[in-house]
């Protein structure tokens, strides 16, 4: 095995390869119950964008964090600049020009830009110069493409700049190798391209990137060099010259592609009252969540209605409104053909309203529960025996098992925390949870964020497989291609107001993309 | 699994208290104190003595009900630091039911004391509960703040329209005594009265609701993922307020019983400060029925030599107060003692 993997990283830098930035050689990390990396050899070369491609959990996130000494591996060296290197902490890390952007972002959401990139400077004086570091912070926006202004509390940025302001303070640290953890997967069509753009620049002054991601595309798109994980293993490097998307699916997946949608069925006949009628209705802003305004939005049984938009426009407002978490300031809000307006989250939940939101280990789920407990909180009323004395553990045991099956998906371990289970996983339990409900109507919040090709295929199953069975459901997402797919019908949200409402083949994406940035299109 | 995690407890409460009592060695011996004869002579009290033994298990009670009063709000994800204020509030409802309902037979009058102590002690939390659940104020303050506000109002009461006029006793701020059927049964001769079945019955009343029903899963979810709990549609207030309730009533059990079955009246200032070291207790026993008994012991065996210690060893009471610091820092640092496992 070894000797493979050696073979090909030789094949990819040739027989006269500069000496790599960063070797990491037969890094080995086991958790509880799984190896997340498995003697892992990789090396990272000054002026190139390295892409560590694979599925949830294939250990792509595990290997960076020992790199950004976050985990201590169990074996294996690290080399820099092919001196043995001890990495004990993200301080070491940073000593050693490594950087690392995460998926969640590490800002201070009340300081300014400034502030949080001179918190991060190695040396930070006792009475800093604000003029001279805003100063610094303008040069590196201009020459990478990276304008903020330094003067603006981060809490008043798109998400975009927010992660130029991460980028920022990494270079401004004085960091060579940057790491991104997924970092597309809370950006904007748009925002995507630019990050390329940036990674290009940084790239022709000789830093090396390495990009996180589970998305072919992208890969393809921006890496120079090519790593593909399976299990903790790397399954195959190559130049980007040498891949296609067919190669790279078949190392992300071995022998198991992920499966396609489901067939979609003839819309079954309208069935009389909507599932969900939003009549004029309007939340305030709050803080820095964005206010909804006269929001007419009806959704009909068997249909999956799409809202396309950049995040941050007031989609989770929209489906708070929905679900009962915040109130509707104005206007009403209609469920099956009944004024809900004033209803609780419990009784429209209980209403028949499933929820499938984008992190589920925040939202949706007790981390440190089980599969079970996570299961029985989401239908107490059901599990309840003797009144609630006693919990019916078997019963739910069994509805686990014919939910997963019903769905198609490999069984879980019933006594592990949740929070030990990969990305895919804990959205799984959640669908299985709340479609075992039988719901009328799912709100669906991003549901395949951050999920691997292979786990998003399966949640667009599931809710097409819904759809057919005659539920409602609503489908908020960035992901052009998933809305596409999937939708009978597409609604577009900008600052708060819904501005668009199409069936798929009426609209084409660029005008979609108008609508979405405000910038003027043509509806 | 299981029982490597019971030897790790055991580990953990031996490492807390041992480094705790190496410190107020240290302690005793910078007051020029001897730590060797101070230890012997507890020792030989509580354990080579029934008068002594009797003398720690009584103080055990208060103690255990405390502690039960935070370690059930801290699974929803509250800190109640107002035991102390909670003990008092349900002392001072009980006295009240005490002394003007004299005429009840025991059968009865027990049972009432018991629901008027639960009662005083559970509004008086409930209301720190009530503020936090409407997101007015955090319960950890009001609460704190609620601990200083309690035993005023029992002073204000045994000062002014309770104080006792009997002959030999009013020169004291406390109320009547109580009727001899409104005084908790004692039981061996000794001070350990009925409080102790209570507060056992409480403590596996709350385990097994904790451990067992729907309303516990539900309060774990709720301490576990308050936002994913939202999403659920459970009523979070409600749990808040109904748990802040019955903490603050188990508070209010031990006060009743302080005075009920060892003062026999309310004196102002009766409490030596059991809910506070509830507070400690709960976060030294780390939320397990059996952690909670041992740890209520080691900290009822303690108050008990500081009162001894006062007299064999000259060492004042409030050297009890250094210990108690010092084991709630060891406690409170005790992830970094045992290398950041937890």
């Amino acid at each position: 095995m070894d000797s493979r993997e050696g073979s090909i990283l030789d094949r990819v830098r040739g027989g006269s390869a500069p000496l790599p930035f960063v070797s990491m050689r037969g890094i080995t990390k086991r958790f509880p119950n799984v190896i997340a990396n498995a003697t892992v050899d990789l090396d990272l070369f000054a002026g190139e964008v390295h892409a560590l491609l694979g599925e949830n959990g294939a250990g792509k996130s595990t290997l960076m964090k020992i790199l950004y000494g976050f985990y201590a591996a169990d074996s294996g060296a690290v080399r820099i600049q092919g001196e043995e290197v001890r990495i004990r902490s993200p301080h070491d890390a940073r000593n050693q020009g490594i950087g690392m952007v995460f998926q969640s972002f590490t800002l201070i959401q009340a300081m300014t830009v400034a502030e949080n990139i001179a918190l991060y400077l190695p040396g930070l004086p006792p009475c800093l110069n604000a003029r001279s570091l805003e100063r610094q912070v303008g040069e590196l926006g201009e020459r990478y493409n990276l304008r903020v202004d330094p003067r603006r509390p981060v809490h008043t940025l798109a998400v975009g700049d927010q992660q130029k302001v991460e980028i920022l303070k990494l270079l401004a640290g004085g960091a060579r190798i940057l790491i991104f953890d997924e970092a597309t997967s809370v950006l904007a069509p748009h925002e995507i391209e630019d990050l390329f753009g940036i990674f290009s620049r940084l790239k022709s002054d000789g830093y090396s990137i390495v990009f996180i991601t589970h998305k072919l595309c992208e890969v393809l798109a921006c890496a120079d060099t090519i790593t593909v994980m399976r299990r903790g293993r790397i399954a195959g490097a190559m130049p980007r010259g040498q891949a296609s998307e067919a190669s790279l699916v078949a190392l992300m997946f071995g022998d198991s592609e992920p499966r396609m949608p489901a067939a979609r069925a003839e819309r079954p006949p309208d069935q009389g009252q909507p599932a969900l009628e939003l009549l004029k209705a309007g939340t305030r802003a709050r803080g820095t969540k964005p206010g909804l305004t006269d929001i007419r939005l009806r959704l009909d049984r068997g249909e999956i209605v799409g809202v396309a938009g950049v995040s941050g426009n007031g989609q989770r407002e929209l489906v708070d409104v929905i679900l009962g978490l915040s109130p509707c300031d104005t206007g009403t809000r209609m469920l099956f053909g009944e004024d809900a307006t004033t209803w609780s989250a419990k009784k429209i939940r209980e209403a028949g309203v499933g929820f499938v939101p984008d992190d589920p280990l925040a939202m949706a789920v007790v981390p440190w529960m089980s599969l079970p407990a996570n299961t029985a909180l989401g239908n107490l009323k059901a599990y309840s025996r003797s009144g609630g004395f006693r919990l019916a553990w078997d019963a739910v045991a069994t509805d686990i098992a014919s939910s997963f099956e019903e769905l198609g998906f490999e069984a879980l371990p019933l006594h592990v925390p949740v929070k030990n289970f990969s990305g895919g996983q804990v959205q799984r339990t959640v669908l299985a949870r709340e479609l075992g409900r039988k719901p009328a109507l799912l709100v669906a919040l991003y549901p395949t964020r951050g999920l691997d090709v292979h786990s998003a295929a399966a949640a667009g199953r599931v809710l097409l497989g819904l759809r057919n069975s005659g539920a409602a459901v609503l489908l908020v997402s960035e992901d052009l291609d998933e809305l596409y797919s999937l939708c009978d019908r597409l609604v577009v949200i900008h600052k708060g107001r819904l501005v668009g409402d199409f069936r798929p083949d009426q609209i084409d994406r660029l005008e979609i993309g108008h609508l979405m940035t405000g910038s003027g299109g043509s509806a | 699994m299981k029982l490597q995690r019971g030897h790790e407890a055991v580990i953990r409460h031996t490492l807390v208290v041992s480094i705790a009592l190496v410190a107020y060695a240290v302690v005793l011996l910078l007051a020029g104190k001897n730590p060797i004869a101070s230890f012997g002579d507890v020792i030989g009290f509580a354990f080579g003595t029934w008068y002594g033994f009797s003398e720690v298990i009584m103080r055990m009670i208060p103690l255990l009900l405390t502690a039960l009063a935070v370690s059930l709000p801290s699974k929803l994800g509250l800190i109640n630091v107002g035991g102390e204020g909670q003990l008092y509030m349900g002392a001072w409802l009980a006295t009240w039911g005490a002394i003007s309902f004299p005429g009840l037979p025991s059968a009865l009058f027990i049972p009432f004391l018991v629901i008027l102590g639960f009662v005083g002690g559970g509004l008086w939390a409930a209301i720190a509960g009530f503020f936090r659940a409407r997101g007015w104020i955090n319960e950890t303050i009001t609460t704190l703040l609620m601990n200083y506000i309690a035993p005023l109002i029992v002073g204000f009461f045994v000062y002014g329209a309770w104080r006792s006029k009997e002959a030999g006793s009013s020169a004291f701020p406390q109320s009547i005594a109580f009727p001899e059927a409104a005084q908790l049964p004692r039981f061996f001769g000794t001070r350990i009265h009925a409080g102790l079945i209570i507060a056992l019955i409480a403590l596996l009343c709350i385990w097994f609701v904790l451990e067992k029903t729907k309303w516990g899963l539900t309060i774990r979810a709720i301490g576990g993922n308050s936002e994913a709990a939202r999403r659920l549609g459970l009523n979070i207030g409600l749990y808040m307020v109904v748990v802040m309730f019955v903490a603050g009533g188990i508070a209010g059990i031990a006060g009743m019983a302080e005075v009920s079955a060892i003062h026999g009246r309310l004196r102002a200032g009766f409490s030596p400060g059991y809910g506070f070291f509830g507070f400690l207790i709960s976060w030294m026993a780390g939320g397990g029925p059996v952690g909670m008994i041992t740890m209520s012991f080691v900290l009822a065996t303690i108050f008990s030599a500081g009162a001894l210690l006062q007299v064999t060893q000259g060492v004042p009471f409030s050297a009890i107060n250094v210990l108690m610091a010092i084991v709630l820092l060891v406690v409170l640092a005790k992830p970094r003692i045992l290398g950041r496992s937890a």
